[in-house]
């Protein structure tokens, strides 16, 4: 059974990228959003904060590339949940299949959909003026830290994808992931902010992340802060994967 | 051995529900037979025990010659199950759909497969477009054509027709027959007494969790005293009416 994981996975994932390739459009608003506080923030906020670096949109992008991710994986739930409500996941889990293939092939699928929008926000923020000196690690380092966090979220996705009673209830947990960043580091330092935000904002993974990409772009030390930000990403996705996996055989037996 | 569906005892409940009290059956090789009940009987749960797809709370369910609960990957590999939606890829095309459960059975020479059963259900000028553009009979016959890839020897098909308009439940009952004259054993459900009729070999009907008759058709008329005698006039049925009216050739959709 499991000798066929790698073909069965290929299988649905091809499947499910046709799904990606057949609704452009789920990729257009995921990235919707993240462009409009990225255009927001720059031309309209963005003169009046001071984050002590001389471009806005430079600290701004990674804050955005988070929300971008945040809002992407809201689609995994909602395909996962449309595979559930009709026919299609029963008959695949009743056939001689690898059955974590099903989960494998919605994650890679999301991970794939995310990348392209993430893509898509860098080639609008480098029109809008942002500028990296960091070189081919750095932008590795920094591709490896999105691609684990997408992972991370989207384990998470797979939850409510799963256990969602209404199409509704799949796709509303990702509201709070995306405003998240809002109160973390993204958007302005947390220097100003009162005692208590600033205490949660520090301590939440979004800050941690943001300022690890933020130092890889900007060809700063990183220090330990990226260690900090790689540990949430794992520690996430590990709490996630597990979660995941037990409302999955909790749906398969 | 010639039975290859055998149910022994099997008992499902639902929190306090209880839906199966212990059912017993079996399917010889190569025939078709009907689950026949009421919505809520049971009949589905019984299907997906049998597909692997939920454990039961008592009894056995053996299927080609395999427990579902000890080697569930030996009887997927011996069951297609056809449930009570249509299992389709929307998004996909028709042809899309096929190759890809051909790929998943791990057959060579998809394209060919899904050509020739394109061919077979009459999808070949549909086998290009998207199955959201199919009409509902369309989609159970795809559904039917993707459960036949990799000829497995058991077969499931939970209310077939259900939702279909005549001339698709037609077209539905003609592809089941020509499973069944291939050596294919069927399991139908159905909550129609006349597709029961029309189809099967051996009815059995399940009623509030057990089953309460089991038998050919023509055993299961003579539990009713014998026929009365009675001169009525042949009246043309709301059916024949309709199928006259559309055209005879969808009477056979080949």
């Amino acid at each position: 059974m499991t000798t066929h994981f790698f073909a069965d996975t290929g299988v649905l994932l091809g499947r499910s990228m046709r799904h990606i390739t057949r609704s452009v459009d789920t990729i257009i608003t995921t990235t919707i959003m993240p462009i409009m506080f990225l255009l927001l923030f720059v031309y309209v906020f963005g003169g009046a904060i001071q984050t002590g670096s001389d471009s806005y949109v430079n600290y701004l992008l990674p804050g955005i590339l988070i929300m971008t991710v945040a809002s992407g994986i809201s689609y995994t739930a909602y395909r996962l949940f449309l595979d559930m409500q009709g026919g299609i996941f029963e008959r695949f889990q009743s056939m001689p299949i690898a059955r974590s293939s099903v989960l494998w092939a919605h994650v890679l699928t999301s991970l794939v959909a995310n990348l392209c929008s993430v893509v898509v926000v860098v080639l609008v923020a480098l029109l809008m003026g942002f500028r990296s000196s960091a070189g081919l690690a750095s932008w590795l380092a920094v591709a490896g830290i999105v691609i684990l966090f997408t992972l991370a979220l989207t384990w998470l996705a797979v939850i409510p994808g799963l256990t969602a009673k209404t199409i509704d209830g799949a796709s509303a947990f990702a509201y709070p992931l995306v405003f998240l960043p809002f109160i973390s580091s993204a958007f302005v330092p947390t220097d100003g902010m009162p005692g208590p935000v600033r205490a949660f904002a520090e301590h939440q993974p979004v800050t941690s992340i943001v300022n690890a990409i933020r130092d890889l772009f900007a060809q700063q030390p990183v220090g330990t802060g990226i260690w900090v930000a790689l540990a949430w990403c794992v520690g996430i996705l590990i709490v996630t994967y597990a979660f995941a996996m037990a409302a999955y055989r909790r749906k398969i037996t | 051995m010639s039975q290859t569906i055998r149910v022994r005892g099997l008992e499902k409940s639902y929190k306090e529900l209880k839906v199966l009290r212990g059912v017993d059956f079996e399917v010889a090789r190569g025939s078709i037979f009907a689950l026949l009940g009421s919505n809520g009987a049971g009949k589905t749960t019984v299907v997906r025990i049998l597909s692997t797809l939920l454990k039961a709370d008592a009894g056995t369910g053996v299927v080609n010659g395999f427990d579902v609960a000890a080697q569930p990957a030996k009887v997927r590999e011996s069951i297609s199950l056809t449930g009570q939606f249509a299992a389709v890829d929307e998004i996909l095309t028709g042809r899309e759909n096929l190759v890809m459960v051909a790929r998943l059975r791990h057959l060579k020479d998809a394209g060919k497969i899904a050509d020739d059963l394109l061919e077979r259900f009459s999808l070949t000028d549909a086998g290009a477009r998207r199955v959201a553009t199919y009409s509902g009979g369309m989609r159970r016959r795809l559904d039917i054509a993707m459960s036949l890839i990799g000829n497995p020897p058991v077969i499931f098909l939970d209310e077939p027709t259900t939702g279909l308009d005549p001339q698709a439940r037609l077209e539905v009952w003609a592809s089941v027959r020509e499973l069944a004259s291939q050596g294919t054993t069927v399991l139908l459900t159905t909550q129609y007494l006349d597709e029961a009729e029309q189809l099967a070999d051996r009815i059995a009907i399940l009623h509030e969790g057990k089953i309460i008759v089991n038998g050919t058709l023509t055993e299961l008329k003579q539990l009713l005293p014998p026929a009365k005698v009675e001169y009525i006039e042949k009246q043309p049925t709301l059916e024949d009416v309709f199928l006259t009216l559309v055209g005879a050739d969808s009477k056979d959709p080949r």
